[in-house]
Parts: C-alpha cells; structure tokens; sequence
C-alpha cells in the first residue's frame, strides 16, 4: 500500500461526495416542495402555484441533472479506489445500495423524464403521480444511504468469516437506533436547505421589489416550515449526539476536545485543540456541562481521547470545529426562521428590510450545516473505514499507484468546477430572472400524440418508443 | 439463488446496452451534426430517457457488488483509467442535457463535451470489455498488470467497434423518432455504419485468431455457440433490407438483434467464469444471506416495477418526437 494513494484516494472520495451531496440536499426537499406545489394548484387553480411550480422544476432540472451524473462516479468509486473495503464489505453495503438503486434511482430516472417534458402527454392526476414518484425516490435514496453509512458508523449483524462481513441478521442492520436517529437528521437537513432556498429566493424578490404575489408564497412556505422543523431537528441532532456517545466515544471526545477523562465532565465550548500537547489553548469551558450533554447527569465521568491509543484516535481539530460550525447554522437559521415567521404573522416582514437581507443571505448555510455535519461523522470515524473493525488504511486498492490516484484526483476536481461554475451560474441566472422567465409564451406547446391513459389497449412493454 | 443472480445481472448488462447504447450513439451522431434545429430534434429523442437509460449502468454495477464482490472489487481496481474516463464522459454528456437550454454563448462548449463525453464513455466501455476478453493479469485474487495493463491493440479495437455499434444503434434510433431532415441525413449515415461495424467485427475475430486467444477454444468445445452469429447474420440481412426499403421502424430492432447475439456469444463463452480464467460465478458469488436478502425483495418485486418504470417512460414518449417540445 502506497500511503501517497492512500491520502489521495481519502481526499478524492471526500472531494468526490462532498461535491454530490450539495445536489441531493438540494433536490430532496425542493422535489417535496413541488409535490406540494403541484397538489395545491390541482386542488385550489390558483395559478401563483402553478407559476412557482415550473419555474422551480427548471432549477430542479439543472440541480437533479448534477446530481445524477455525480452520484454515478459514487457507484463506481468504491471498486475503484477501496478494492479490499468493497470486497470484505460487499456482501453488505453491495445488496444495501442494490436497494437504493433498485427502488430509487430507477423511480427517479423514471418519472423525471415525465415531469421534464410529459406534462402535455399525461393527465393531471398522472403528472402530480410522476412528482410524488421522484419525491419518494429522492428519499428512498437518503434512507438507503443511510444504513449503508449507519452500518460503516457502528457495524452490526454480521458474522466475520474468510475475510468477508457475511451478513445474518439484515433486520439488525436496517432496523436498528442508530439508523432511524440518522435517516430524520439528514431527510429534515434537506427539507430545511429546500426552505431556506424557497425563502432566500422569495426575500430576494421583495427586496428587488418584484414578483411579490410568488415571493410572499415562498417566503411564508419556506420559513413555516422551517420554523417548525428546526426545534425538531436540533432534538433529533440531540440523539444523534447520544449514538455517537454510546458507541463511538472516540469520536464523542474529539469533538469534545476532551483529552482526558472527566467527572464530572465540562464542556468545552471554543478553544483549539492541539493534538501535540494533548490539551486545549485559549478554551473556554463550562464545569459539569459536559456530563449533562453526554450522560444526562450532573456526576458522570466522561471518556477523554487519552483513554485511547494514539493509532486509534480521530483527528480532532476537523470535528471538533465542523460540529461546532454546524450546531452555529443551525441556531442562526432557528432565529431567522422564528422571527421572520413571528413578523410574517404580524404583516411586518416586507418592511423589515434587515431581515429580508438576513434570510437573502442565509441560503448556504444549510449547505454548510450539512457539510461540516457530514465531515463530523466521517472524519471523526477515522482511523476506521468500518468502526473498530476495518482501518481505512487497509481498505484501499493496495496496488493503487500515487500517480494514479493524482490523475484521477486532479481530473475530477477540474471537470466539477468546471460544471459547477456553469451550474451555479445558470442556476443563478434562472432565479435572477425569476418566475416571469418563463416569459409571455405559454407554458405547454400541444402535442399531437393523445394523453395516456392505462385502459389504454396496447400493453405496456418495456419497448423502446412507439 | 447465484444462477439468478447471473442472469440478472446478464439482463441489466444487456437493457444497459441497448439503452445507452443508442443513447451514447446518437451523442457521437449529434457531432456530426450541423444545423441547430438538427441538433434539437436528436436531442429531443433521447432527453426524456437518458436519465433512466444510465440509470442501468449503476443497476449492473450495484448487482454486481452485492451478488459478486469479489469480481467488483477485482474489475473495477483492474481498470481503474477506463472507469475514471468513462465516468468523467458521462458526467460531461449528462450535464450537457440541462446546460445547452440555458446556455447562450456557451452553448457550444456543452455541444462539444455532450458528443465528446458520449464518445470517451463509449470508447472506454469496448476497451473493458476487450480487454476482459484477451483477459487481464490477475495472481491470489489481485490485480497485478499495472496501471495500463488494459491497453492493448485489440482492446482499442473493440473501443472503436463498440462505437461504431453503438452509433449505428443511435442512426437506427433516430430514423425511428425522426422526421426529415434528421432522418433523411441519418439514413445515409446508417449504411456506411453498419459496414464499418461488420469490418470491425471481422478484423477483431482474426485479431483474436492470429492471438490464439484463450476464449477462442469456446467456440470448438461448444459448436452449439454458432447459433448466436447466425441470428447476428440473419438480423444483419432483414437489416440490410430494411434500410433499402426505407422503413423507419424495423432497423433499430434488428441492430439490438445484433447486439444481443454478440452479448449472448460474449456471455456464454465466458461461462462459467465472470472473469475469463480466472474466478467463476460460484466463487465470486455473495454469501447466501447476501443474495437471499437481494432476491425476495428487490429481485423478485422491485425489478420487475422498474422493467415497469422502463415502459411507461417509453410509452409516454412514444412515436416520433413532438417538433418542438418546450424545454431545451
């Protein structure tokens, strides 16, 4: 094993699927968001709706069309670069993201291709079908991943046997805690980035003074939800916290930047960790916190990261800053949302101008909260690639040359930025030019072809056209 | 439970085939292609499918890992340069799909990389697959042939002969979904194609018999193998009559004909090893509680809803596309 490989493989897989989720995050919630706005425009006719909804599914279009093409090099990624993980765990995470694939990717594939362009070929209650379609998808996706990812965290149900994680009790693996405090976490992450976008694009608007029947809609959608989602959240992230501190204590400590054992336990709250010293400069600290954060007591001793040997410790500086990074957006967005919602109510919103500013300026942090999230759980899992039972160091490809993993690296870095820049760009562009994009050219242009229907004589086959 | 699995896998590699095989031809078509409203009508054709059409590729790769590790892990390492250019070409030529509408000045760059993309992505599927069939070193499990252990002159060959397939199945496609001046162009494009496919398709099997390849010595333990070029041979010639007829609908079904005959001679030299001599299927296989998990759910029920997902897709978006659909 060539130890250059090995760093450039982490840092591709962490480039790799650091630029992917931005996209999935995205379109989660945004495809949720235009169930609804389908379903209420089919229920009410008001056509506010219906405006919204296509000019949402044009940024969906792009953002979807991103993550798809990112998340196939995902697939791949695995057998490429982790050979030895990909055999030993196979038996595994193989069947896990079978499923994804299986009941996800291919509901997605399916029915977006109708929600892009069939709206002029199927009826109405068809269409808002083929957008629930891509919305159950889009979450089955995040669940599967999840206990894929839940399973690498804190491995169970399997036996160790000729090298390979034979499965023998797969209801264990898919049902258990630490998966269904996961799968909420990251689901309600993506309805809030859903939210915060809806509502930044709405406050952009007000405060251009222009569209104002859809920026109303979206600012008032996009801040409710957020606001009743965010406390849910930040106690769902609570028992996030309580798995970590259950079964990864390493990693519960390094986010702590708790070096040494404690009772009772204080929480640090800002310092820098310094791994050399094995302490804390400049920290701040509040006595018996800590106990109360991890154990729920007053009295409890809490493990430091000393209790461990030095090749079994995760780093500290990233988590212990990524959390504490992450935990901030959270308390921001929490704050814009309640008081924009509270003025909302109040009919004060459009003239506070301060906060429309603020919430403008708050799309990313949701992105950021569910990047530093991810790299909390990721980085603080090192040195394992499977929790105490696979080190990352013994998982790569082990004849993977440095040259070979720089050329990868460097090319896939080049080929996202360049697709990102164009990306954001027209992204950016089509929400600049905002729902009146769509122009005075109408929506649909007839087609001849007559709407499907199922009674529909000739049977369904899988046959390309016709 | 493993013989399923096989054949599962066998099926998804052929829908990906077919699918994305003309998907990716009509990319390197649209090239070649040269006024606007040309490059519209194609693109028309296989936007509302390519999505789903790709979406087979993972579906092989995923079955693979759950049902097969070991072959997973030891293919995908193996040919880690043909993977890393193929995904990159992909992801080139997906984007492209939602970029070139919005583009305006820039809407070249997306055009260039949609059929330089569809071109690396398939470029690099032949040469995996040739240089699975000339066979790749492997010792104790691991791949030993270095970094470029796949570049040989055969497997460039089959590179180029999967293009020239997978065009030919993007021509007849697009006669298909096409009305003139796209399907007037690309009629004269299809017999130049399928000449160059059929040349092909003679210089690899003497390639292959100048070599002594291995794999060859199928073909004289099992006569019964000869069934598959015949069939080639018979949709080659209702081929050829029905492009001399001008028939939009008969073509596209005849070149999957053929690529299913070269598929199933593939496969079933192949058997029963996945990769040639090296691991058998039951010894790449999953454990049981692996593959049993795979098959009474998303085997048995999920991937008949997703044959079932292909169709309505395609039902929906049936006959010649719309003159002039909205979005791009």
């Amino acid at each position: 094993m060539d130890p250059t490989a090995l760093l450039l493989s982490r840092l591709q897989f962490a480039f790799t699927i650091s630029f992917h989720i931005i996209f999935p995050a995205f379109t989660i919630g945004l495809a949720a968001w235009l169930t609804v706005l389908e379903a209420m425009h089919q229920y009410t006719g008001r056509p506010v709706y219906r405006t919204l909804f296509e000019f949402w599914l044009k940024i969906f279009g792009v953002a979807f069309g991103m993550g798809v093409v990112s998340g196939v090099v995902m697939a791949f990624q695995f057998g490429t670069n982790w050979s030895v993980l990909s055999k030993m765990s196979g038996p595994i995470q193989g069947p896990l993201l079978s499923y994804e694939t299986f009941t996800a990717f291919m509901l997605e594939a399916g029915f977006f291709g109708i929600l892009i362009f069939g709206r002029p070929r199927v009826p109405p209650w068809f269409y808002l079908f083929s957008t629930a379609m891509v919305a159950l998808g889009t979450t089955l996706s995040a669940f599967w991943i999840m206990v894929n990812n839940s399973w690498m965290q804190v491995p169970t149900g399997y036996v160790l046997e000729n090298g390979q994680f034979v499965p023998n009790d797969w209801a264990q693996i898919i049902f258990n805690r630490v998966v269904w405090v996961r799968f909420p976490h990251m689901l309600l992450a993506s309805y809030l980035t859903g939210a915060f976008c809806v509502a930044a694009t709405g406050a952009w608007y007000l405060l251009r003074r222009t569209y104002r029947p859809e920026a109303h809609v979206m600012l008032r959608m996009g801040l409710a939800l957020a606001a009743v989602l965010l406390p849910v959240q930040l106690f769902i992230g609570h028992l996030v916290g309580d798995y970590v501190h259950d079964f990864q204590p390493a990693k519960f400590a390094a986010i702590e930047a708790r070096w040494h054992d404690e009772q009772p336990a204080s929480e640090v709250l800002i310092a820098i960790p310094d791994s050399s010293t094995e302490s804390n400069k400049y920290a701040i600290s509040i006595p018996v916190l800590g106990s109360i954060i991890g154990s729920m007591s007053l009295t409890s001793k809490e493990v430091g990261l000393t209790s461990f040997p030095p090749q079994d410790r995760p780093p500290v500086v990233i988590p212990f800053f990524a959390f504490r990074i992450m935990v901030g957006c959270g308390f921001v967005m929490l704050g814009l949302a309640w008081f924009g919602s509270w003025l909302g109510l109040k009919h004060r919103l459009e003239r506070s101008r301060l906060l429309l500013w603020g919430i403008f300026l708050s799309f990313p942090l949701p992105w950021i909260a569910i990047l530093t999230g991810w790299y909390t759980a990721e980085v603080g899992r090192q040195p394992w690639t499977i929790y105490g039972v696979l080190r990352t160091a013994d998982a790569v490809t082990p004849f993977l040359t440095a040259s070979a993993a720089l050329t990868s690296l460097i090319l896939f870095v080049a080929v996202y930025a360049f697709i990102f820049s164009f990306g954001t760009y027209y992204i950016y562009r089509l929400l600049r030019a905002g729902p009146a994009g769509l122009g005075g050219k109408p929506l649909h242009v007839p087609v001849p072809n007559r709407p499907m229907s199922l009674a529909d004589k000739t049977p369904a086959i899988a046959e390309p056209g016709e | 439970m493993v013989t399923y699995w096989v054949a599962l896998l066998a099926i998804s590699i052929l829908i990906y085939l077919l699918l994305d095989g003309f998907d990716l031809g009509v990319g390197m078509l649209f090239g070649l292609a040269d006024s606007e409203s040309k490059r519209q009508a194609m693109l028309r054709t296989i936007a509302p499918v390519w999505d789903g059409n790709e979406t087979w590729l993972v579906v092989t790769g995923v079955i693979m890992w759950g049902a097969f590790p070991a072959v997973y892990s030891m293919l995908l390492s193996a040919l880690y340069i043909p993977v890393l250019v193929m995904l990159l070409g992909l992801i080139l030529r997906g984007v492209a799909f939602e970029f070139r509408g919005k583009a305006s000045r820039s809407r070249w760059i997306w055009d260039a990389s949609f059929s330089a993309g569809s071109f690396a992505a398939s470029f690099m599927q032949g040469v995996m697959v040739g240089a699975l069939v000339e066979g790749l070193q492997f010792s104790n499990g691991e791949y030993v042939g270095g970094t470029f252990g796949w570049l040989t002159t055969f497997s460039v060959l089959c590179g180029i002969g999967l293009c020239f397939g997978y065009a030919l199945l993007g021509a007849c496609w697009l006669v298909r979904k096409c009305e003139d001046p796209v399907r007037d162009t690309t009629r004269r494009q299809i017999p130049f194609l399928a000449v160059a496919v059929l040349a092909f398709l003679v210089v690899v099997f003497t390639h292959a018999l100048i070599e002594h390849l291995p794999i060859l010595r199928r073909w004289t333990e099992r006569p019964y193998l000869f069934v598959f070029p015949l069939i080639g041979a018979g949709a080659a010639a209702t081929l050829a009559t029905s492009i001399l007829r001008h028939d939009d609908y008969w073509p596209f079904y005849m070149v999957s004909v053929i690529f299913a005959a070269a598929f199933g001679t593939l496969a079933l030299s192949f058997w029963p090893y996945m990769i040639p001599f090296v691991i058998t299927i039951d010894e790449a296989a999953a454990p049981h509680s692996s593959l049993a998990f795979m098959f009474w759910g998303a085997g048995l029920f999920v991937f008949p809803l997703m044959l079932l997902y292909v169709a309505i897709g395609y039902r929906v978006f049936r006959g010649k596309s719309a003159p002039a659909a909205d979005h791009y």
